[in-house]
């Protein structure tokens, strides 16, 4: 028998593979010749050597990932699928305007700003101590860091005023006292919770003060906003005092 | 906060003096001033001050922005000579009526 074992049992794993390809194009009710969706990640069937320089050469590689299996499934050509309908193009309407001059476009800019490294001193829970600001000098328990970098801190408010506050980690020092959080919810506040619009909300145990165009939009996040922040912030003091501090 | 402690001022900043310009024997160079930190005397101890951000802070007679006090910030560039002196650029150079007087170096941007 000229062919050795080996060969037989990949020509059975292809046509095996090439069965269950089948059956799941058939299940995903694509037409037979379609491609199913791969379940595994494509690995390359061709080590590199260095990088650009492959183990296998062509003919070698035409070989492995079967492609002779595939023409010979395919009556000896490599199948081939009619290119899927087009869209109809949209008519382009001729632009109503066209500049005199050619306009200098600023090179594209795909930079995305990730939030700062957050130091190893400091983890949720941490003690932080302000070092500006008008709380500079607070001792502030931190929660999270929020998308912007800033870090989400709070005195509690009950303890020492310092309400549900961002701050910069460059004016912070950790402390090695950590408060146990867990628990605590802080997934309501974000950077946009402190965006201006909403600056102009009631704080805790301050009185009210209406005005006729801010009426509204306070009436209607004046409770939730004094619920949520009650609420983790109950939670977060009630861990405080059991840490006795 | 413990009862007994409020109140106290905190003093969140070290205190440094002006020793004069970066200079040579004949020329000075009014751009960079030296500084002495408090507390601070061997090139090494400067090290965690590097960066750190310092303030002038003088008085004069004319109120701006509703204060007599007046402020040129600046930050410690690097530490100069081996006995903790320290170089240091300030927004504009320092007025040399300043030389001898305070200087405030802040803790932040802080690295703890």
């Amino acid at each position: 028998f000229p062919f050795p074992l080996t060969y037989i049992a990949r020509l059975l794993r292809i046509h095996i593979s090439e069965r269950k390809r089948e059956e799941e194009a058939e299940s995903n009710q694509n037409s037979f010749a379609a491609m199913a969706p791969r379940k595994t990640p494509v690995v390359s069937r061709n080590p590199q050597l260095i990088r650009g320089v492959g183990k296998y050469s062509r003919s070698k590689m035409y070989h492995k990932r079967g492609l002779w299996a595939i023409k010979a499934k395919n009556g000896g050509v490599f199948p081939k699928h009619d290119p899927k309908p087009k869209a109809a193009a949209t008519p382009v309407k001729p632009s109503k305007f066209y500049p005199a001059d050619d306009i200098k476009m600023p090179l594209p800019n795909k930079r995305k700003a990730k939030p700062t490294k957050l130091r190893a001193s400091i983890t949720p829970g941490t003690v932080l101590i302000l070092l500006a600001g008008r709380f500079k000098g607070k001792r502030v328990v931190f929660l999270k860091q929020l998308t912007s970098g800033l870090l989400l801190v709070t005195g509690p408010f009950k303890v020492n005023g310092v309400p549900l506050r961002r701050v910069n980690q460059a004016y912070v020092i950790g402390t090695s006292t950590k408060v146990d959080i867990s628990g605590t919810n802080v997934d309501k506040f974000d950077d946009k919770y402190f965006a201006k619009a909403a600056e102009k909300k009631n704080k805790k145990g301050e009185g009210e003060f209406f005005e006729a165009d801010k009426e509204r939009r306070r009436a209607s996040c004046h409770k939730t906003r004094r619920m949520t922040r009650r609420l983790s912030m109950q939670h977060c003091l009630n861990r405080l005092r059991q840490c006795q501090i | 906060m413990v009862k007994g402690r409020e109140g106290e001022r905190v003093r969140l900043y070290v205190r440094g003096t002006i020793l004069g310009y970066k200079r040579s024997k004949a020329n000075q160079y009014p751009n960079t001033s030296l500084i002495q930190i408090e507390g601070v005397n061997t090139k090494e101890e400067v090290a965690w001050y590097a960066g750190k951000r310092l303030a002038y802070i003088y008085k004069a007679k004319v109120k701006k922005d509703g204060s007599h006090y007046r402020c040129i910030w600046g930050k410690v560039s690097r530490s100069h000579g081996n006995s903790g002196v320290v170089r240091a650029k300030f927004t504009s150079n320092l007025p040399p009526k300043s030389m001898g007087d305070r200087v405030r170096v802040f803790m932040y941007p802080s690295n703890i």
